[in-house]
């Protein structure tokens, strides 16, 4: 039953939920057990997004998406509807997640025994991954949205959970800012989405496109509305320009780096641009592959000349993920999300032999009790190679991978990337040419620092004697590198190892039509077939995950086609570019053929440049932070001095009016009352004198009365 | 009166309060310390079983209230009512005053008494820590009470009125008596602040009494009452707008709403825990309860004519009190108080920018806002209250590290925070998103730059919160908080603070993840409101 496969897919995503709940609330019973009982809730896990996804993928397959929906609230007038539903990229994802997850929760065991705050590790790690899950199964933008917050509160939680030292907890913030200004712009695109659709489920939304309305009826607008959209990814996967956050973000334990920062979360970006893939203009893909593009080349060349393990890792998981969104923006679809699902296992296996080598390098500097060494340095480490051997053969694996050396994973869906940039650069011409050489750039860049940090840490003699005394670690730490390892081999998407399209993976991940006008789309990411048709496949865009081709064209559309003509030449790039980085590694760091202290003198502000991650940090803290804090400062000041200030002169002129009336009061209005009084008091007191109580001076008046009447009646 | 109630029951909810003050004040205040201890300790309970019950009874208004009766402006959907002839009186030049003990409720109203009771009974609990004068303040408490619940029941508006006066003066003494060390300054500007707003207010009132010839709000919703060639009849004439304008003001002061805010920060950092409590949870409501109940129905067309005014005043309010609480450049100490009445201005901001888009959307999500402003507002003050009390001092340079000696406090204090800062699962969330996307409709430009507040409100709680509970602890926080064991046990969070704090936590988790209870209660009035505002409004295109 279908059903039941979205039941089991719901189930899926509650049980970590579960993991996170016990832990929060019965951890400190739990104590060290709690990292047992996470392991096993998610090894649980595991296996029901397995049965789901196989039961998805290969029962029903016919099927392209299974779906549900439900009225969360209503407003009378207005339904808000949810619902979750799953087609093959999500149950991919499903086992993508679930699997890291579970992985990271076994190395954990081991990583985060120390901690104090151990049970509260898990149950982090619980959350994060129900929200992560979250996103996977929506099939709308409101759940979606959702569960992108909580992921960030999650990651702000694992990134800061080392919180007494304030370099983690200023990360944590940082990264939830940086992506709280992705998520406007992502916000901004559903509130004009709602606005246009009156609702956030995509397939309302796709078929309203399909029906030709457009947000504010100007086909224009749906660029711009693509672009907000993206914007959630560009915070999210750390793209160029908001990718700063990435590399501090490895403030946070190893095994969460691995996770949260290279295998899922940051992908999540990626997975939201292939999940609403068919409502981006040609305008708004353009826009995406240059951003990729830029992000894959900055982020590699930065990568070059850093000297910490994790965050040589970081920036090239930046890289890639500008790969990802580079080949979803050129219209390589299934690329894109192919490189997704190699890229996070061969990346969480990077981070985890991190995690390897960290931990053995700082159990080593604790047996010596020294406090100066930095265990992440990779110019103190050297010759790990022969301490750790499982760790190296790992960790070497996953370097040839992520190089795009053939017999990888990597290989296959790098190769197809950068096959898909040539193409898109033939059918388009003009400037977009500068897209497959960004990519080839990268691809050079990457073989290089990838080697450059193998020599570094791995080869050689020890430079340390804490290197030297470094052991290789227990089972809890070596299985999920091993399995990793062996996941980013060729044969686990196709039998051949250098085409990818004749394995399961690519044929259960087709890309679907575009809902966009034909107007405002590429012509050749149009169906190929006969004109009028394409119309009808619009309206519902999963129906084209099965391949309906007709008999006298096997391709998709032009694109599909120029990219399979350019399959060999781009291989033939691809390895040139990788086998020239990896020789120049060799020839810097292995026989010193070339100096590298020496180069990098002479190019001393190229070195600074890209060793200062070509300075955005500074700059955004020169102009957005310096800017938003003047500004909250000043309007503090005009609230208190000018606001406030009115406020109080008001009341002083106001006191000051009622004091002169109290002046006015005492001197002029009493003033005359008491004159008054005072006057009649005066003439009183005059007059009194007369009454000197003689009866001599009585007569004498009396007399001197009577004179006068008499003067003037007689 | 209606349905399965057959007493007065909104009457009952009113004046208990009353009831308590008069126990209160017949407590003996002994003579000898025991006799006098027991006195207090009466006196708080006394209190706390009133406001309990209080709580009982808005529970069996919401269980018996019908959602599916809209009120607003018709009394035969307004449920609860009571309606008797309070004042009659027959006078030379004016006539004849009828003045009505009108009550009754609606969806917009029965969320606030909600409120009103949680806020009230919960902030009992932090009172319980006063030791100055506690006959006076518990009776100014209940007095208090007493004046917010009759302002939300009201529905004569010579009777809000009286509530409204009514509430005014125990805050005052309770501002100005247990306050910090500037209270005198601080209660004296509420109080003639308010006033200001109260003296419009009461102009408006008599003008339009002597057009209607009634205090009855229901028939000051409709044109046809109005007496011909009186003051405020007729439609869109100056008069009308000036009317409207001083309603509009005398409210947005309690709001409040930029430029009248500025006696709210002053309010808040000298009130003590319990009373900031209320301010934030239940008084700021007020001012928004009066213009969807009073100033908007009565004036639509006024409400028109200025709606992108007040749409532009609630995005200022919300980017400025976001900036400002960011900024916190005031003189001396940086104060978390501050901080959140900052944040206070900033989301009652959001408040009047939903209900300026007069979609079904923004006004539900307005409504639900007060609301969800209220709780998370709430928690947020007893939880500085929490660390005030133990460290006597609330600056956020002070502190640091607290996760660590306060484990259980800084989980609250985390669920407080991200549902003040808007986070999914939690209420906050719902409600602005709500108003968002109302607003947006009707305002798209202003509603997109509002939005930055979200990335503001990040910054400056997650600033807050790093300054307090992350890093090092200081070194003279290393101790027990109270050397001597008797206040403070533990560390931690005492079982009392719990008490307060958990019952609002839940009602924000829950309310996050179903909001329907509350969503279903206020959107039939919110839709009738909206149909009589409809003919004099903008709603944006499409």
């Amino acid at each position: 039953m279908t059903k039941d496969t979205l039941l089991l897919s719901f189930i899926v995503l509650l049980i970590p939920m579960a993991s996170f709940l016990i832990n929060i609330f019965f951890g400190n019973k739990l104590g060290r057990k709690s990292g047992i009982v996470g392991t096993f809730i998610l090894g649980i896990d595991l296996a029901l997004a397995i049965v789901a996804a196989y039961n998805k993928l290969f029962v029903f397959s016919e099927e392209p998406v299974i779906q549900t929906r439900i009225e969360w609230f209503n407003l009378g007038t207005v339904n808000f509807d949810i619902g979750i539903g799953i087609d093959n990229i999500a149950t991919i994802m499903l086992v993508v997640v679930t699997l890291i997850s579970f992985l990271v929760h076994l190395f954990s065991t081991v990583y985060m025994k120390g901690d104090r705050r151990y049970p509260t590790y898990f149950a982090y790690l619980g959350l994060f991954t129900f929200s992560m899950l979250g996103i996977v199964i929506t099939n709308n933008f409101l759940l979606m949205y959702i569960f992108w917050e909580l992921v960030g509160i999650s990651s702000y939680l694992l990134i800061g959970f080392w919180y007494e030292k304030g370099s983690a907890a200023n990360a944590g913030k940082k990264a939830f800012i940086t992506n709280r200004i992705g998520d406007l712009g992502f916000f901004i695109g559903i509130m004009i989405l709602f606005f246009t659709y009156n609702s956030f489920m995509f397939d309302d939304i796709f078929s309203g496109i399909a029906s030709g309305k457009m947000p504010f009826n100007n086909p224009t607008m749906l660029t711009v509305t693509g672009i907000c959209i993206f914007m959630g990814a560009i915070g999210k996967s750390a793209q160029f320009p908001l990718h700063v956050w990435l590399p501090d973000a490895m403030e946070g334990p190893t095994p969460v780096s691995a996770l949260i920062h290279a295998a899922t979360m940051v992908a999540a970006g990626v997975y939201l641009v292939t999940k609403v893939f068919v409502m981006f203009t040609a305008d708004a893909l353009t826009f995406i592959a240059l951003t990729g593009a830029i992000t894959a080349f900055m982020s590699a060349s930065i990568a070059l000349v850093q000297r910490d393990f994790k965050k040589i890792l970081a920036f090239s998981t930046i890289s890639q993920l500008g790969y990802m969104i580079m080949s979803l923006g050129v219209g390589g679809y299934t690329n894109g999300f192919f490189h997704l699902v190699t890229h996070a296992w061969f990346k969480a296996a990077l981070f985890l032999t991190a995690g390897s080598v960290i931990y053995a390098m700082h159990e080593s500097i604790h047996h010596k009790n020294d406090h100066h060494t930095d265990a992440q340095d990779i110019y103190n480490m050297g010759g790990l190679r022969k301490t750790m051997p499982w760790t190296y053969l790992t960790f070497m694996i996953a370097t040839f991978a992520l190089s795009g050396i053939p017999f990888t994973s990597g290989f296959l869906s790098k190769d197809g990337i950068l096959a898909g940039t040539l193409a898109y650069a033939n059918l388009t011409g003009g400037w977009h040419w500068v897209i497959p050489v960004l990519g080839y750039l990268a691809a050079g860049m990457t073989a290089f620092y990838m080697f450059r940090l193998t020599i570094l840490a791995f080869h050689g003699e020890h430079k340390t004697e804490i290197a030297r005394n470094t052991k290789e670690n227990k089972l809890p730490i070596l299985f999920p590198l091993v399995l990793l390892a062996c996941l980013s081999f060729w044969f686990v998407y196709s039998s051949n190892p250098f085409e990818a399209s004749e394995g399961w993976f690519q044929e259960k991940v087709v890309q679907p039509v575009s809902v966009v006008p034909e107007t405002s789309q590429w012509k050749f990411l149009l169906p190929e077939m006969a004109e009028g048709q394409a119309h009808n496949q619009g309206d519902n865009p999963e129906n084209s995950d099965v391949v309906q081709a007709s008999p006298e064209n096997t391709y998709l559309n032009r694109f599909h086609e120029e990219s399979h003509h350019f399959h060999y030449l781009a291989m033939g790039i691809s390895l040139f570019m990788a086998a020239l980085g990896i020789m120049l590694a060799f020839m810097m760091y292995k026989f010193k053929i070339i100096n590298a202290g020496k180069l990098e003198v002479r190019f001393k502000f190229l070195h600074s440049f890209l060793y200062n991650r070509w300075y955005f940090d500074e700059l955004y803290q020169a102009t957005a932070i310096v800017g938003t804090l003047a500004l909250s400062k000043s309007l503090s000041w005009f609230d208190t001095y000018i606001v406030d200030g009115l406020v109080n002169l008001s009341s002083y002129i106001i006191r000051f009016v009622s004091r002169l009336t109290g002046l006015f009061d005492n001197y002029v209005i009493d003033g005359a009352v008491n004159m008054a009084s005072t006057f009649t008091g005066y003439c009183g007191s005059k007059i009194r004198k007369l009454q000197t109580g003689k009866v001599q001076a009585y007569i004498v008046f009396m007399l001197l009365g009577i004179l006068t009447m008499i003067y003037f009646f007689v | 009166m209606q349905g399965a109630i057959n007493f007065p029951i909104l009457t009952l909810i009113t004046f208990l309060p009353a009831l308590g003050i008069l126990i209160i004040l017949l407590i003996p205040s002994g003579k000898d310390k025991e006799a006098i201890d027991l006195s207090k300790k009466t006196i708080k309970w006394v209190s706390l079983g009133i406001t309990f019950i209080q709580l009982i009874l808005a529970a069996i208004i919401y269980v018996f209230y019908n959602s599916a009766k809209t009120g607003i402006n018709d009394i035969n959907t307004f449920q609860f009512v009571e309606k008797v002839n309070w004042i009659h009186a027959n006078l030379p030049l004016i006539g004849n005053i009828d003045i009505d003990y009108f009550l009754g409720i609606d969806g917009i109203s029965v969320p606030m008494l909600l409120l009103t009771t949680i806020i009230c009974f919960v902030a009992i609990l932090p009172s319980f820590k006063i030791t100055k004068a506690v006959k006076g303040y518990f009776a100014m408490y209940l007095l208090l009470d007493l004046g917010m619940v009759g302002v939300f029941c009201a529905l004569d508006f010579f009777l809000f009125y009286v509530f409204w006066e009514l509430m005014l003066l125990p805050m005052y003494f309770l501002i100005g008596i247990w306050g910090g060390p500037r209270k005198e300054y601080a209660a004296i500007k509420f109080f003639i602040y308010t006033l200001v707003g109260s003296v419009l207010m009461l102009l408006v009132m008599i003008g339009l009494f002597q057009s209607v010839g009634t205090f009855n709000i229901l028939d000051m919703m409709d044109p046809a009452n109005f007496k011909a060639g009186a003051i405020l009849s007729g439609s869109a004439t100056t008069l009308r707008y000036a009317a409207f304008l001083a309603l509009f003001i005398g409210f947005a002061i309690k709001v409040p709403l930029f430029p009248f805010h500025t006696w709210l920060p002053d309010a808040h950092v000298e009130a003590p825990t319990p009373i900031s409590v209320i301010l934030a949870g239940v008084l700021l409501k007020m001012g928004a309860y009066g213009m969807i109940r009073i100033a908007f129905p009565i004036f639509p067309e006024a409400f028109g004519y200025f709606q992108s005014l007040i749409a532009w005043i609630g995005m200022i309010s919300i980017l400025y009190g976001a900036l400002c609480a960011l900024g916190q450049h005031r003189v001396g100490k940086r104060d978390l108080k501050k901080l959140i009445a900052y944040s206070s201005i900033s989301h009652m901001g959001l408040v009047m920018l939903g209900l300026s888009s007069m979609r079904p959307e923004g006004m539900v999500g307005a409504i639900f806002q007060m609301f969800n402003h209220g709780t998370i507002t709430a928690m947020l003050f007893m939880i500085v209250g929490v660390i005030y009390d133990r460290a006597h001092t609330r600056g956020l340079d002070d502190f640091g590290g607290l996760a660590k000696k306060m484990p259980v406090y800084t989980g609250i204090m985390a669920i407080a925070f991200f549902a003040a800062i808007g986070l999914p699962g939690l209420s906050g969330f719902i409600s602005e998103v709500l108003v968002f996307l109302g607003a947006f409709k009707t305002f798209p430009v202003l509603t997109a730059v509002s939005v930055l507040s979200i990335i503001l409100g990040a910054g400056y709680m997650l600033w807050a919160l790093q300054k307090i509970f992350f890093g090092e602890l200081p070194n003279k926080w290393k101790g027990p908080w109270d050397p001597t064991g008797i206040e403070y046990k533990t560390d931690d969070i005492n079982g009392l603070e719990l008490t307060a704090l958990i019952p609002l936590a839940v009602i924000i988790i829950f309310l996050g993840i179903y909001p329907n209870p509350m969503i279903d209660l206020i959107s039939g009035s919110v839709n009738h409101f909206i149909d009589l505002m409809k003919p004099f409004v903008f709603i944006g295109g499409l």
